[in-house]
C-alpha cells in the first residue's frame, strides 16, 4: 500500500500494515471526539511510527495515487478537531 | 479508510478531480499541470520569502533581548551592592521576563526554519514529478492503445495531482503559521515599547505601571530565587560597589 504523510511524500508499506494503520485511526478519531489530547498524540506517533519503520520512500521518478493520505507529522490538537468538522485541512 | 486520514484522503481528492476535470482529455493535464506548477512556484517563492522575513524579525528581536538580559543582570548586581534590592528586584523581574520571550522566540525561530527547508522540498519533489510525468505520457502513448493509454496516462496524472494538492496544502499552512509568527513579533514589539525590556535606569515617572504588571507577569519565587543567590554571592566577594552604570538609549 502506498501511504502518503501530508508535505513529506509517499511510502510504500506491506500490505498488512492497513489493517494495524486503521485500528490506530480509528482510535484516534475517537480520541479527537472525546477531547483526548494526550491519546491523539500517542496514536499519532504510534502511525507515524508505523509507516517510518516499514515504509520506503515512493521513487520520485513514479507517478502513483495514495491508498491512505496522513495528516501533516505537526498537526496540531485544534486541527485534527478540524477534520471532524467536514471543512477539511485545505476549505476551498 | 474511514476517519482522520479518510477525511484528509476525500478532500485531497476532491482537489485532484476538481484539477482534473477542467482537463477534458487527460494527456491536458500536463499542460494545466504546467499552468498549475507556475503559480504553485510563485506562490512558493513568496511564502519562502514571507517564512524568511518573519525569521529574520523575531531573529533580530531575539539578539536585541539576549542583549537586553545580560544588562539587567549586571544591573541587578549592581543595584544590589548599593543596597538597592528594589531596584534590584525590578532589574530581575524584567531579565525573567525577557527570557520567557527568548524561549519562545527561539523555538519559533526553530520551526520557521524547519517549514522552509519542507517547502523547498516539496517544491523540488514537485517539479521533478512534472518532468516524469512528461516523458512517462510519451512513453504510454507509444506503447499502448489508444485506451489503455488514456487509463494509464489518467493514473500517472492522479499521482501528479495528488503531489500538486500536496504542496498546496503545505503552502497554506505554512501562510498560516507566518501569520502566528507576525503576530507573536508584534506583542513583542508592543512589550518593548511599553519598556517592559527597558533597563532600570530608564525608569522614570511612568515605570510603577509596567512594574506592577511585570510582577504579575513573572514567576516571584523565580526572581526571589535569583535575588537570594545573587546577595550571597556579593556577601563573599565584598569591596567596593561600582556605581549604577547608565543604560543606553533606547533605539
Amino acid at each position: 500500500m502506498i501511504v502518503r504523510i501530508a508535505g513529506e511524500g509517499q511510502f510504500k508499506l506491506p500490505d498488512g500494515d492497513a489493517d494495524r494503520l486503521n485500528e490506530l485511526d480509528n482510535r484516534a478519531v475517537s480520541a479527537v471526539e472525546q477531547g483526548d489530547e494526550t491519546g491523539f498524540r500517542e496514536l499519532w506517533s504510534q502511525m507515524l511510527e508505523i509507516v517510518s519503520s516499514d515504509g520506503n520512500a515512493v521513487d520520485t521518478d513514479e507517478l502513483v495515487e495514495s491508498d491512505v493520505i496522513l495528516p501533516p507529522r505537526d498537526i496540531t490538537f485544534q486541527e485534527a478537531r478540524g477534520e471532524f468538522t467536514g471543512d477539511g485541512l485545505i476549505p476551498d | 479508510m474511514p476517519g482522520l486520514s479518510g477525511r484528509m484522503s476525500t478532500v485531497i481528492k476532491a482537489k485532484i478531480s476538481k484539477m482534473l476535470d477542467r482537463a477534458e482529455d487527460p494527456g491536458e493535464t500536463l499542460d494545466y499541470g504546467y499552468q498549475k506548477q507556475t503559480e504553485l512556484l510563485q506562490n512558493v517563492k513568496k511564502g519562502i520569502a514571507d517564512v524568511v522575513t518573519s525569521k529574520k524579525r523575531l531573529q533580530m528581536q531575539s539578539t536585541k533581548l539576549e542583549q537586553q538580559v545580560v544588562k539587567l543582570d549586571t544591573q541587578a548586581r549592581q543595584a544590589l551592592a548599593q543596597g538597592r534590592e528594589d531596584l534590584a528586584r525590578t532589574a530581575l523581574e524584567r531579565k525573567s521576563l525577557a527570557q520567557t520571550e527568548l524561549q519562545s522566540l527561539d523555538t519559533q525561530i526553530k520551526e520557521l526554519e524547519a517549514q522552509q527547508e519542507q517547502l523547498t522540498a516539496n517544491e523540488q519533489r514537485l517539479r521533478q514529478k512534472i518532468e516524469q510525468f512528461r516523458t512517462k505520457k510519451e512513453v504510454i502513448k507509444a506503447q499502448y492503445s489508444a485506451a489503455e493509454a488514456q487509463v494509464r496516462i489518467s493514473e500517472a496524472a492522479n499521482g501528479v495531482g495528488e503531489e500538486m494538492a500536496d504542496l498546496g496544502l503545505a503552502m497554506q499552512r505554512a501562510e498560516d503559521k507566518t501569520e502566528t509568527m507576525r503576530a507573536r513579533a508584534s506583542a513583542v514589539e508592543e512589550l518593548e515599547q511599553a519598556g517592559a525590556f527597558d533597563d532600570i535606569t530608564a525608569l522614570g515617572s511612568g515605570g510603577d505601571d509596567i512594574d506592577r504588571q511585570l510582577a504579575e507577569l513573572t514567576s516571584g519565587a523565580q526572581v526571589d530565587d535569583e535575588l537570594a543567590k545573587m546577595k550571597s554571592e556579593l556577601g563573599s566577594g565584598g569591596g567596593d560597589a561600582p556605581a549604577l552604570e547608565q543604560g543606553e538609549e533606547k533605539a
